[in-house]
Formats: structure tokens, C-alpha cells, sequence
């Protein structure tokens, strides 16, 4: 038992870089078994890094890793998991065509002469879907595509286990979960560590990291900067310790009556397959913020009024006038604008440069534009060197492929993308996820200064105090509807009651949801 | 009732795993036979005409097994029939007419077929280039160089041989056994193999399968020579039936895009990781049914290649929609 207080797992003055980034710089780390050690910091803090570097997916350029007190260095991940360091990334690595044996065991296959024998492999499965306590959910000959993300999470687990893992590692193992998904995760991972194994994960969702974490590392700029047990620090320091400042002034003052004008978009008894009932006004110089949990209905809500997947009853109004908006070309002829959640899919085209991404919308537009006479001369590299320099895209040249911007940077040539087709009506699904809170800042004032030039601003987020900071109005969405509106400054509680169905006036019958959570960064 | 012997035809299906494929190819069967009842002599049913019809699909058969293993790696071989010319001609050189020359010619036809995969397969994997390209490079490669050393048929088969392509054992031609043969070895492999599991594994997805140890490119040249060897193999069908061969055999019957073709028709995905040899049978089977069918009703040549085109494109077309709709 003398060995319960030898690290199992460490890092010693660990730096990695990348061309033009230090991504670690000097980290030192100690991982304990029977522990979970949560790694918090921003995004670009070097979070995925060090977990690449300690499953083997990356070597370091100076410092050493010490597994069960002796050095060691790997060449690739497979060495890694030989010796009992697991990672299960975001993005899984599971074949979706495949059953859950044939993933969970693919490359060791029990066989004979080359033949695999179907009964052994089975059992196997059998075995560890147990021991991830699975067996009864998930078949063995499931195929892994019909399965949820959280099973899909499992199969992920059970496959580490598979190979004896004495360390797991997991990133971001809640974003796409449901809360009570979340539970069988954190009851399977206090089984796991009740066992001796060592977790490691990273969060972005302070809920958990404190319930399940002993303790907790922060890293900011590729910097140690502090590891803390859970029990003795608050939410709050951990962000300080995080960013450097506190939480509320992140965010730009809201409308004034006065700023507030005309009705910009109205949306009456707007329905299609997924959402039902909408009506929903829109006034120039006003942000309306969007809330809901997930699969509410935001983002179809979203894809609808943009004529993604247009409503198919009701009607839609632009200032006052009923216009069918039936594809997004014909929202953007009437001065919408859609800043995509899922960048890389809808937002922007990785392999042209910033300069063609930005002057995508304009572009299309062109030959209204010229009618209008706002923008004959739209093509000039002034305008798009104008809003790069507005929106702050840290680039070394409007002729970057946008694919090697960081996530923040790509958010804000998706901004400037429409900022060049100067909206009248900008929608925004998820306009801060995944990017780092400096960026954060200044893409709410960029939103905010928006509104004050009169355009108006429909916001979808999943996180409440960037709902509640920036809102003029906050719609709530529950199962495809809008459950109900609330005015600026509303509680997280009022909204969360909203977004799970409940009335109002059940208020006090509710618990507090979690997950969906309140500190969220 | 079609209502409900459709969706009692669905869970047949279900249950015996047959790929959807069949459900064409019993459409297309039913129409050949009431096109050929109203318009042709009636005759489509007839044990020779559809003994003809299979024996007919043999040589395309045997080479799209082949292409079907390319294909789950999410790779392409578009050499095939250049390897198919090259196979006859070689064979029915060496031979001679003699039937003692069969073993060693035979032989050294595999021979070629088994390096001629193993380039392919370390053109794709080692260097990386885009399957298109470097099989279409080495199938112009092999056109040239026998276009450079035979113009017409050469040599001959010795009647023995042509065993392979008229003999019968009992009432059923020997191909049609080959053709089969080929197909349940090739399902064995596919389900029941390691290199089955990992063949799947690297068309699903490359860096998952690196990332759990496999070595990736050894799985994709295997299945390139996998592909070579059938191809060889359709060669030496082809030839038996001409009794000898000629540089433009292989090129002449297209087997290069209608080998894709059947196994696209068959329900195996061209990116790779899905579908299976089962599928590509119905799939060369349709194109034999549509082909008999086409003669018995004296269909223009040219007409014939607009509707096998626009059923290939209907049949792909059906699956978009099927997988659209459940993904909704």
C-alpha cells in the first residue's frame, strides 16, 4: 500500500512547441491513483495538448513522463495503451458500421488461423460491457451507429478497460450528455477510481469538475498554474485562477428603451417537423436571446427563419411585409444573416483564404447590391481589412487559409463574413462556444455594438449568464415551442424552469437542474 | 395486399441480412419477365436462357468480387480490365495450345496479377496517391506495354482448358460453380476473417484503425492483390470461352466501370467501410437480367447502355434516399 502514494502517472517540466506557439511551457504534473484529476483552463490554455503528450499521441520536446515512478516516452498511442494510459477523445474513435465487439476489440480479434472466433469475442465483449456495468444496455452485436452518444461513451470506456487501463483519460466526457447520462457516467467513473485507476479529464462545466474531481489543474497560456484539491477552493477562484478577473465584467451594457426601434422580424404560428407554434418578435437595436437545452429546438428554430429548413405553416414577416423565406439565399436578399454554431460544417470554407470567406455573402449579393448602389465596390481589400482589424482576427495576412485560424479566430471571420453583408438581421447559434474568454469579450461587444447601429440580433446560446448578460429579452424553448419570455436580467432559475417544461407557477416544487450548467465556462 | 407482402418481404430481409439489393433484383427480375411475356417471345424463363443469362455474368462476376474488397478499404481499382487483357493474352500465349504449358502458364499469369495488386496497393498506401490515379496509371501502363508486343490474338487455349468456360458438371456450367465459389469464399473472408474485420475497419475509418494498432496499409495492398487475382482470374475465364486471347478483351467489356458499378448497385459504399460480396452478386446479376432482357426484346445497342445507365443511377439514387430517411 506504500506504493497508494507514488503517482501513477507524471509529468516532469513537460514544454511542447509548435511552430510559432510554446502550447506547454515547463508543466509539471502528478497524477495519484484512485483519483480524478480535473485539467481546467481556456481554450488554447494547452488542456488537449498535455493529454495528447501523456497518451502518447504527441512527444514532448523537453521534460520527462514518469509512469508508476519509471521514465518512459512513447511513439505512438498503441504503446501508450499497452502499458495502461487510455484517452478517449471528443470526437470518438469508434467505427459506426461495426458492432461493439468489433470495435472494442478491434486488432486483437480472438482468432484462430486468421478466423475469428465470433463465441470468444463475444464473451469478451460480454465481460467488459459488464464491467463498465453496460451489459444489460448495450449488445455485444449492436452495430455502434444505432447507439446514443452516451452508450457510444460507454463502448469508448469499456474499450479502455479492455486493455487494462490504469490511467483514463477523457476529454470533455460530458458536452454532448444528457444529466442523467452524466449520472451514469460519474457513478461509473467513481466505480473506476474505487479501483485503483487514476482519471484524468478535462471540463469546461464547473459542476462537475467539482463533484467529481480531487483535484484540480490549471493550466492558462501553457502555464501550470496552480493544483488545487477540490475541497478547498471555490468555483470562483478556479475562473480567477483561470482568467485573471471575475466573471461579471465580461459583459456590455444592454439596450436603452430609446435604442429599441421597429419591429425588424415577426415569426406568427411558425411551424415545420420539429418545432411548432413559434411566434416571435424581433425589433431593430435589440438583442433577443434564445434559450433551451439541448434538442429544445434552438438551433431549428434558427435554420427555419433562415430558410434552412423553412417553417412549412405560419407566416414570416420582415419589417412589416409577409415574405416566404424558403432558402437562404432569399433570407440573405432580405439582409439576414446566420452565424453558424458548427463552424467548420456551415460557417466557413477552411481551404480558401480569410479575404474569399469574408466576402462569401457579399459576393452572392452582388448584383442587388449594385442596384442598391451601397457596395459597388465591394471587392476592395480595404473593407475586408477594415473588419479584420474590427473584429480583431489575429491573422498574418487576408490571404490565410482560414483552416489554420485558431477556433476563436474562425468565429470572428464568420462575424466579419456578415458584417461585410451588412445585416439588418442577425441570427447567432452558439456565437462564443469553444473559444477562449478573451475572444468571448470582445465578440459580445462586437454583438452589442451591432445592436447599437440598429441592427437586430436574434442570440442562441446554451449557457445562461451569456444569455442573461447580453439579452434584452430572453425566449425560452422547450420541446420544440417557445415556453416562455422573459425580460432582461431574468433569473438562470426562471429560464431553467422554462427550459424544462415546467410553468411557472410550479416554481418552488423544482429542484435546481444541474448540468446544464450555471457556471459554465 | 403488395403493401403487406412488401413489408413482409422487408422483414424476410431483415432477418436473413440480405442486403437490400435483392429486393432490386427481384423487381427487375419480375419486370424482365412481364416485359418479355408482352413484348418478347415469352421465353426469359427458360432454363437455357437463364443458364445463358448467369453464365454471362460469370466474368464481370468474379472480377467485381475483387473490386468489392478495394472498395470497403475505401480505395478504387480502375486497372482490372487492362489486367483482364493482359491475363488472356498472356495465357493464351504461353500455352500454345498445349495443354502440358496450362500449369506453368497459369501460373505466371498469377504471378503478374499478384505484382501488378502489390503495385497498386503500395502506389495507394506507401505514396499516398489518390486510388483513381494510380490505377488508372498502372492499367495505361500495362495497355502500353501490350500494345507494344501483340496487335491480335495470339496463341490459343488448348481445348481442355476451355473446360473452365463450357464444361458442366451435371447440368450446371462450371463457371456458374466458379462464380459461386469465388463469392462465398469471398463472404467467408469478409465475416469471418481477421483481415475481413480490419478490411472494414480501414474503409470505415484510417486513423481510427491506426490509432487501435492496425497496420493499415498492409490491409489495403492485401486487398489490391486480392483484386488483381480475381481479375487474373476473369482473365482466364474470358479466354477459355475465346480460346484465345486479344489486347482488347479486357478494355472491350468495360470491366473496369461496370466491376464499380455492380458493386456500388450492390450496396457497398464507394467511401469505403460497408457493403459486402453478398450485395455485389445481385448487383452483377441485375446487369446479367437487364442484358438478357434487352436481347429477347431486341433493344438497341445504343438504347440498351441509355437504360443501364439510368438504372445504375436509380438503383445508387434509392439508397441516398433510404439512408436519408433514417438519419431523419
Amino acid at each position: 500500500m506504500a506504493n497508494a502514494q507514488l503517482p501513477i502517472l507524471e509529468a516532469r517540466n513537460i514544454t511542447k512547441r509548435f511552430p510559432g506557439v510554446v502550447a506547454l511551457n515547463d508543466v509539471s504534473i502528478q497524477f495519484m491513483p484512485g483519483e480524478v484529476h480535473a485539467v481546467v483552463g481556456e481554450n488554447g490554455a494547452g488542456k488537449s495538448t498535455l493529454m495528447k503528450l501523456l497518451a502518447g499521441a504527441y512527444t514532448p520536446d523537453e521534460g520527462e513522463l514518469f509512469f508508476q515512478g519509471s521514465s518512459i516516452s512513447f511513439n505512438h498511442p498503441r504503446e501508450a495503451q499497452e502499458v495502461g494510459i487510455s484517452i478517449i477523445y471528443q470526437e470518438f474513435n469508434l467505427l459506426p458500421e461495426r458492432t461493439v465487439a468489433q470495435n472494442i476489440f478491434l486488432g486483437r480479434e480472438p482468432s484462430r488461423y486468421g478466423v475469428v472466433d465470433q463465441r470468444q469475442l463475444m464473451r469478451q465483449t460480454q465481460a467488459v460491457l459488464q464491467r463498465v456495468g453496460a451489459e444489460t444496455m448495450i449488445s455485444p452485436d449492436a452495430e455502434v451507429k444505432t447507439l446514443s452518444i452516451a452508450q457510444q461513451q460507454l463502448v469508448e470506456i469499456a474499450k479502455a478497460l479492455s486493455f487494462d487501463s490504469k490511467v483514463l483519460i477523457m476529454d470533455e466526457p460530458t458536452a454532448a450528455l444528457a444529466t442523467h447520462e452524466v449520472e451514469i457516467l460519474t457513478r461509473l467513473i467513481h466505480k473506476l477510481i474505487a479501483n485503483g485507476m487514476a482519471v484524468i479529464f478535462i471540463s469546461h462545466r464547473f459542476t462537475e469538475v467539482f463533484d467529481l474531481a480531487k483535484m484540480i489543474t490549471v493550466l492558462k497560456d501553457g502555464q501550470h498554474v496552480a493544483t488545487v484539491a477540490a475541497d478547498a477552493a471555490t468555483p470562483s477562484q478556479v475562473i480567477t485562477m483561470m482568467v485573471g478577473r471575475e466573471l461579471d465584467q465580461y459583459f456590455p451594457e444592454l439596450a436603452r428603451a430609446d435604442e429599441i426601434g421597429a419591429v425588424a422580424l415577426e415569426v406568427v404560428n411558425g411551424s415545420n417537423a420539429k418545432l411548432h407554434d413559434i411566434s416571435l418578435k424581433l425589433r431593430a437595436g435589440e438583442i433577443v436571446g434564445v434559450s433551451g437545452l439541448q434538442g429544445s429546438g434552438r438551433t431549428e428554430l434558427a435554420q427555419a427563419i433562415f430558410g434552412v429548413e423553412p417553417f412549412t405553416s405560419g407566416r414570416i414577416l420582415v419589417k412589416g411585409t409577409e415574405r416566404p423565406i424558403k432558402t437562404p439565399k432569399a433570407a440573405i436578399n432580405l439582409r439576414m444573416g446566420f452565424v453558424t454554431e458548427d463552424r467548420k460544417a456551415e460557417g466557413i470554407f477552411p481551404n480558401q483564404p480569410l479575404n474569399d470567406n469574408i466576402l462569401a455573402p457579399v459576393r452572392a449579393l452582388q448584383a442587388l447590391l449594385r442596384r442598391i448602389k451601397r457596395f459597388g465596390t465591394a471587392e476592395k481589400p480595404q473593407l475586408v481589412l477594415e473588419l479584420v482589424q474590427q473584429v480583431d482576427v489575429r491573422t498574418p495576412s487576408i490571404q490565410q487559409e482560414v483552416q489554420y485560424l485558431s477556433g476563436g479566430n474562425q468565429q470572428k471571420v464568420v462575424l466579419a463574413k456578415w458584417l461585410a453583408s451588412t445585416c439588418d438581421i442577425l441570427i447567432f447559434d452558439e456565437p462564443t462556444r469553444g473559444i477562449d474568454v478573451d475572444a468571448k469579450a470582445s465578440i459580445h461587444e462586437m454583438i452589442r455594438d451591432l445592436a447599437q447601429a440598429g441592427t437586430a440580433v436574434l442570440m442562441i446560446s446554451s449557457e445562461l449568464p451569456e444569455v442573461i448578460g447580453m439579452s434584452d429579452r430572453i425566449v425560452v424553448m422547450w420541446d420544440g415551442r417557445i415556453s416562455g419570455e422573459l425580460p432582461a436580467g431574468a433569473g438562470e432559475e426562471a429560464i431553467m424552469h422554462l427550459a424544462t417544461g415546467h410553468q411557472e407557477s410550479h416554481r418552488t416544487a423544482v429542484p435546481e437542474p444541474r448540468g446544464e450548467g450555471t457556471l459554465e465556462l | 395486399m403488395t403493401v403487406k407482402t412488401l413489408s413482409n418481404v422487408r422483414s424476410l430481409m431483415r432477418e436473413t441480412r440480405l442486403p437490400p439489393v435483392y429486393a432490386i433484383l427481384v423487381v427487375v427480375f419480375v419486370a424482365a419477365v412481364v416485359l418479355d411475356a408482352i413484348f418478347g417471345r415469352g421465353q426469359i424463363t427458360s432454363s437455357t436462357i437463364l443458364t445463358n443469362m448467369v453464365v454471362r455474368s460469370v466474368a464481370l462476376g468474379i472480377v467485381a468480387m475483387g473490386q468489392t474488397f478495394v472498395m470497403l478499404a475505401a480505395s478504387i481499382d480502375l486497372s482490372v480490365a487492362y489486367l483482364i487483357s493482359v491475363t488472356a493474352v498472356m495465357a493464351s500465349y504461353l500455352m500454345q495450345g498445349d495443354p502440358n504449358r496450362v500449369p506453368m502458364a497459369v501460373a505466371a499469369v498469377f504471378g503478374i496479377g499478384a505484382v501488378v495488386g502489390l503495385v497498386n496497393g503500395l502506389i495507394v498506401s506507401k505514396l499516398k496517391v489518390n486510388p483513381f490515379i494510380a490505377t488508372l496509371g498502372v492499367g495505361l501502363v500495362l495497355k502500353g506495354l501490350l500494345n507494344a508486343s501483340f496487335e491480335t490474338f495470339v496463341g490459343a487455349v488448348p481445348r481442355s482448358f476451355q473446360t473452365l468456360g463450357y464444361g458442366q458438371i451435371g447440368p450446371i456450367p462450371i463457371s456458374i460453380l466458379v462464380l459461386l465459389a469465388v463469392t462465398i469464399i469471398g463472404a467467408l473472408v469478409l465475416s469471418r476473417t481477421k483481415f475481413g474485420a480490419h478490411l472494414y475497419a480501414v474503409g470505415g475509418n484510417v486513423e481510427t484503425s491506426r490509432l487501435s494498432g492496425l497496420r493499415t496499409d498492409r490491409v489495403i495492398i492485401l486487398a489490391h492483390v486480392i483484386c488483381s487475382l480475381t481479375a487474373v482470374l476473369t482473365g482466364l475465364f474470358v479466354v477459355s470461352r475465346l480460346r484465345s486471347g486479344a489486347p482488347w478483351v479486357g478494355t472491350d467489356g468495360l470491366y473496369d466501370l461496370e466491376s464499380i458499378a455492380a458493386v456500388v448497385v450492390g450496396g457497398t459504399a464507394l467511401s469505403g467501410g460497408k457493403g459486402g460480396v453478398v450485395g455485389t452478386l445481385a448487383g452483377v446479376l441485375i446487369f446479367g437480367i437487364l442484358d438478357t432482357m434487352f436481347n429477347q426484346l431486341g433493344v438497341d445497342t445504343f438504347l440498351k447502355q441509355v437504360l443501364r445507365g439510368a438504372i445504375i443511377i436509380l438503383a445508387v439514387a434509392s439508397y441516398t434516399i433510404r439512408s436519408r430517411e433514417k438519419a431523419a
